[in-house]
């Protein structure tokens, strides 16, 4: 490491120190170090929504009735999206599982005038509740769609309340609030490794969208890891991986594996049209 | 054009304070049934306050609406005041005379309402020192200066700050004026408070012309600058049909367009309601009607640019934000109205002098210009988040709710109550302005030829 990056870095660690949580150069973008992303294999993916029940009892979402899905006020930090293919009856479903891209490059990030949303050094895009003021111009910004705004305070009804995580904050009304790529299991692995006086394990990190998955279509990873199974998997898959809306420019931290088409030769123009190509 | 003398120093001062010292019924009527609407408007943003955001029409992912909308209207509407006021004060324009004090106060009120909005559409209001005052407050974090809701407030409390000083100089003779005429010695006390020692001194004219002056120069650039920034909090996304490097030209004429259409509506409403049917004459809505026709030539040309641009990157998702802005039915509807009422219908109409000159057809047109413009920005603000990106799973619509009505509702009684609070306490006529013009046209007989009583230098 040359001296001026020794110094940046003791600059920034001196920023934190003083309880300062503002990323200075020396911490994004980020390009040894950790990078948490995911690795999203769409020939694996059924549409089996179990990711989604799974993230909702993780991270405390208020439950979404019948009412709030059709008033459009559903909160899904992850969702599956569900496109038809062809005429029916020779239609078929495509799922493609969406959720905070984790953008290196984020829209979010440079419209939040009170650096609710930041990028931390691990590559994960910060939502800070307590900062949020609820501008909701994150919202507008973000191509895919992933941010939910709180339109009033959450509410379980008895017993449900009892089955709340203890490690994720209840969002109060008036704030954004979107996939942290289960934040709290990665503190939590990191201190068990550091107590344990060893490095964090491939695979050791699971949200529970990824643990949830029967199929194993969703798969977390540190992408900046070249020894891990999943930026492997990407590696060899390279033929067909993509990131999503790939021309806004925001350097993804998720990658996508396309489908398997037994008629990829028909299907070949309608793919390079929607911009799903390597 | 060379203002015609209309009446004589004396029936200057009386018609044109008659107002801040009378007390007609229509003052409380009219006042009455504004303060009615903000109640309605109190209690919306009380209940919005407890139990937040549920009553607006907003959801996935439409998360800006008509209250964004109402906030880019009422920056527009306060662009007149320095178009009219600072422009035509530097160019000399003699007829500008009686109409610059009501374009600046309209441009006050117009800019208080319109920084009410962006606070009580966020999610937690209490919370707006955090991103209007540039301080770190305890929480260890700056505002985020790459941020244009950052840059909002700074542009905004500038032109709000220079607008104030600027009507207030040119208040000052007028003050004086109030304070020597008061019925009451509470009243002449205030005014002469506020007419800080005005006795018409040489040196104190002197000091208020150059200070006018001075005001008026520095503050175009901030006019300029305050409708480029509210434009960029739509352009400096990357929202198809937002982002656009087109939108701070075409945001600052399209606010003209409807800020000097506000004035003209403004002035007739004021000839009537306040009796200055010698002062407002025909000539002054002709002009203003003149120059109209070339803002809202400009305006629809930077719109066909937009347009334009919008189709010529071939974006698939911007290309959708057109074809949803100017195809598919609600926007369809709205997108023909805008363009009828903003263009269609008033600008062939100005280009007959009889129609320039009727205050009736004036006013209609005037209204139509602004009720046209009011939708041009809520076409520009909602579709593109409707179809944001390429996911079309997303897609969602629009529909506001009663709630979002009272409150735009609510924004022009707060304007006009403003308006009207002003000209019953302080003159909105500049008396001091009106009676200099009168003297600068007045004329003298030496021996046999007719000159000008006074020459400018």
């Amino acid at each position: 490491m040359s001296s001026s990056a020794n110094e940046a870095a003791a600059r920034a660690s001196a920023v934190s120190e003083m309880g300062r949580t503002i990323p200075t150069d020396a911490e994004v973008p980020h390009p040894e170090g950790v990078r948490w992303g995911m690795v999203v294999d769409l020939d694996r993916c059924t549409g089996c929504q179990a990711c989604v029940v799974a993230c909702q009892a993780e991270n405390n979402i208020a439950l979404n009735e019948e009412q709030r899905v059709l008033e459009r006020r559903a909160k899904t930090w992850i969702r599956i999206e569900r496109y038809w293919e062809g005429e029916f009856p020779n239609a078929k479903a495509r799922f493609i599982p969406v959720l905070c891209q984790h953008c290196g490059n984020a829209p979010c990030e440079t419209v939040c005038p009170v650096w609710a949303t930041y990028h931390n050094n691990e590559g994960l895009n910060v939502q800070v509740y307590n900062r949020c003021i609820g501008t909701r111009f994150c919202a507008n910004g973000c191509p895919y769609s992933v941010r939910y705004f709180n339109f009033w305070n959450p509410e379980w009804p008895e017993p449900m309340n009892n089955q709340l995580n203890p490690d994720v904050t209840v969002r109060t009304k008036g704030i954004i609030e979107k996939c942290t790529f289960c934040v709290q299991r990665i503190n939590r692995v990191q201190v068990t490794a550091k107590t344990e006086g060893r490095e964090i394990r491939s695979g050791e990190v699971q949200p529970a969208c990824a643990q949830s998955c029967p199929t194993s279509a969703l798969v977390f990873c540190d992408i900046n890891d070249p020894e891990s199974a999943p930026a492997q998997l990407a590696e060899a898959e390279a033929g067909r991986s993509y990131t999503l809306l790939e021309h806004f420019g925001t350097d993804p931290g998720i990658i996508y594996l396309k489908k398997v088409d037994p008629h990829a030769e028909i299907h070949e123009d309608e793919h390079a049209h929607a911009g799903a190509h390597a | 054009m060379q203002e015609p003398v209309v009446a004589d120093t004396k029936t200057s001062n009386r018609e044109l304070l008659d107002f801040v010292f009378a007390w007609p019924a229509w003052f409380f009527a009219v006042g009455g049934a504004l303060n009615g609407l903000l109640v309605a408007a109190f209690v919306v943003v009380i209940l919005m306050l407890m139990f937040g955001l549920q009553f607006l029409g907003y959801s996935h992912p439409v998360y800006w609406g008509f209250l964004i909308v109402n906030f880019v209207f009422w920056i527009g509407v306060s662009h007149a005041g320095i178009m009219v006021s600072a422009i035509l004060r530097l160019t000399q324009a003699e007829w500008r005379r009686p109409v610059t004090r009501a374009a600046e106060v309209l441009t006050i009120f117009s800019l208080l309402t319109a920084v009410q909005f962006p606070l009580i559409h966020s999610g937690r209001p209490w919370r707006t020192m955090y991103w209007t005052f540039p301080y770190d407050w305890n929480r260890g974090a700056w505002p985020n200066p790459r941020s244009p809701l950052v840059w909002d407030p700074s542009a905004i409390f500038t032109y709000l700050t220079s607008t104030i000083l600027f009507v207030y100089v040119a208040l000052l003779p007028d003050l004086a004026l109030a304070r020597d005429r008061a019925p009451n010695p509470v009243s002449r006390a205030i005014y002469g408070v506020l007419a800080m020692g005005f006795r018409g001194t040489t040196r104190q004219w002197r000091i208020q012309t150059v200070a006018g002056l001075l005001l008026s120069a520095i503050i175009l650039p901030i006019f300029v600058s305050v409708h480029s920034i509210v434009s960029w909090d739509f352009a400096v996304t990357s929202v198809p049909g937002w982002h656009n490097t087109i939108f701070a030209p075409y945001f600052v004429i399209g606010a003209v367009h409807s800020g000097v259409s506000a004035v003209v509506t403004v002035m007739i409403v004021m000839r009537y309601a306040f009796g200055l049917k010698r002062f407002i004459t025909r000539d002054h809505i002709d002009s203003l009607a003149r120059l109209l026709i070339v803002v809202a030539t400009v305006w629809l040309f930077f719109f066909l640019l937009d347009f334009f641009f919008g189709l010529y990157g071939t974006e698939p998702a911007e290309v959708d934000t057109w074809q949803r802005r100017l195809v598919e039915p609600p926007w369809v509807v709205i997108a023909i109205t805008f363009i009828i009422c903003a263009y269609i219908i008033p600008v062939p109409m100005w280009m007959f002098r009889a129609i320039r000159r009727n205050f009736f057809w004036m006013f209609v047109t005037t209204i139509l210009v602004n009720v046209g413009m009011w939708l041009e920005r809520y076409m520009v603000v909602v579709p593109a988040l409707e179809r944001k990106s390429g996911l079309t799973f997303t897609y969602g619509d629009y529909a506001p709710s009663l709630s979002e009505f009272i409150l735009v509702a609510a924004s022009f009684a707060l304007v006009i109550l403003g308006f009207l609070t002003f000209s019953k306490l302080l003159p909105i006529m500049p008396a001091a302005d009106i009676k200099e013009g009168q003297i600068l046209a007045d004329r003298i007989r030496v021996g046999r030829a007719n000159v000008p009583a006074a020459m400018r230098e």
